[in-house]
């Protein structure tokens, strides 16, 4: 197994927001601010990476028939540490992600890789699936937010980067989300075709 | 009376759960290709929130708040989800075998369905009364209702349009959201 390549497929070849359309929530909701969208891509690739660990040491001791009740617990117990580390230590990044900190027991990324990769592999390489799938998520977003931010606040990490009167404010609304998404993956689509 | 006109009239048009709180993206766009399809996962989705937010509400009021032990939220609340996803799937099996037939397929999906987990953690927040708990959940669940079948309509359309190769699928699935997003806006002077 090469670990080089485990580690680089989650950035780019299965990019679990660009490819795999994981994690679909989280992506369009928190993305208004690149700040936001770092700090739920960090989030996200903390409890991956504890409950792949924990997932991957624990494959040859939980029965298979009860194994996503088991990963859910698990997840589940990572998202509360997050959730309490957040509170206590970035309160104001806790109350603009809010209830997309507790949503990340659901994201599918989280319950995928535990389901396909670390509960078949040993520690080592789920860790660096987890590195590679969390980075490539975190990066994900932090485009799909630059986009954003830039064109919806005319900022970008709070930076004034456009005059006041330019930015078109639907980006940073609902609709944009959708908007911003919906055209980088046709880029995505498109670049792809051409590399192939 | 009227705080629950408002209750409903913000969670169904103002605050739709998927078009503008992106909660329950994933069978927004994974099951929204055929309108038949959509109805089974609506009212799926519908059935487990509504007995989910009461369900969640029982626990949160009478067991963690009294205890102390809040911070077991998240934990109790995706359990109590994930168990009660497997309840629902084996009773309709049971007892209406041709409803089981048109929900299979998505009961399981549920579990990971944030909508389901965002309205019950949404109800504990606004600190609700059991009444105003379900209506709440009762209007979230017609909103992604209605924002599916809606979608899914738009969806069958779709394809026969003539769409550039690259935007084909998700993307313009996206771009649709976008514009439903949109008009929905308009409903925001509502409240």
């Amino acid at each position: 197994m090469n670990l080089k390549n485990e580690f680089t497929k989650g950035i780019v070849r299965e990019n679990p927001l660009f490819r795999l359309l994981l994690g679909m929530c989280p992506a369009l909701a928190v993305t208004t601010s690149v700040n936001n969208g770092l700090g739920m891509g960090v989030a996200v690739t903390g409890v991956l990476l504890a409950s792949n660990i924990v997932v991957s040491s624990m494959r040859k001791i939980i029965p298979p028939g009860v194994r996503i009740p088991a990963f859910i617990v698990i997840i589940a117990t990572f998202v509360t540490i997050t959730d309490m580390l957040m509170h206590a230590f970035t309160p104001a990044l806790y109350t603009s992600l809010g209830i997309f900190i507790p949503l990340i027991v659901v994201n599918c990324i989280i319950l995928g890789r535990a389901e396909s990769f670390a509960s078949r592999n040993t520690l080592l390489p789920s860790v660096i699936d987890a590195l590679g799938m969390g980075i490539g998520f975190t990066l994900a977003l932090v485009v799909v937010s630059a986009v954003r931010e830039v064109l919806g606040a005319g900022t970008f990490f709070g930076l004034q980067l456009l005059p006041e009167n330019i930015p078109a404010l639907i980006m940073i609304l609902p609709p944009g989300g959708f908007i911003a998404l919906g055209c980088l993956l046709g880029l995505m689509n498109k670049f792809q075709k051409k590399t192939a | 009376m009227q705080e629950y006109v408002i209750i409903i009239i913000s969670a169904v048009l103002v605050n739709n759960i998927v078009l503008s709180q992106f909660l329950g993206i994933c069978p927004f766009l994974g099951v929204s290709k055929k309108l038949s399809a959509s109805l089974g996962m609506s009212g799926a989705v519908s059935f487990v929130l509504i007995i989910a937010s009461f369900i969640t509400w029982v626990l949160q009021t009478y067991l963690l708040t009294p205890l102390n032990i809040t911070y077991l939220q998240t934990i109790a609340f995706i359990l109590v989800i994930a168990s009660l996803v497997q309840f629902v799937e084996i009773v309709i099996k049971k007892f209406s075998p041709p409803m089981y037939k048109a929900l299979g397929i998505f009961l399981p999906l549920i579990t990971t369905n944030c909508a389901v987990l965002g309205v019950a953690i949404i109800n504990i927040q606004n600190e609700y009364s059991l009444g105003k708990v379900m209506v709440h959940s009762l209007s979230h669940a017609a909103g992604f209702t209605i924002a599916l079948l809606l979608m899914s309509g738009i969806r069958e359309r779709l394809e026969d349009a003539d769409i550039p190769e690259s935007m084909r699928g998700t993307p313009i699935a996206l771009i649709v959201a976008a514009l439903m997003s949109i008009s929905f806006l308009g409903f925001s002077g509502l409240t």
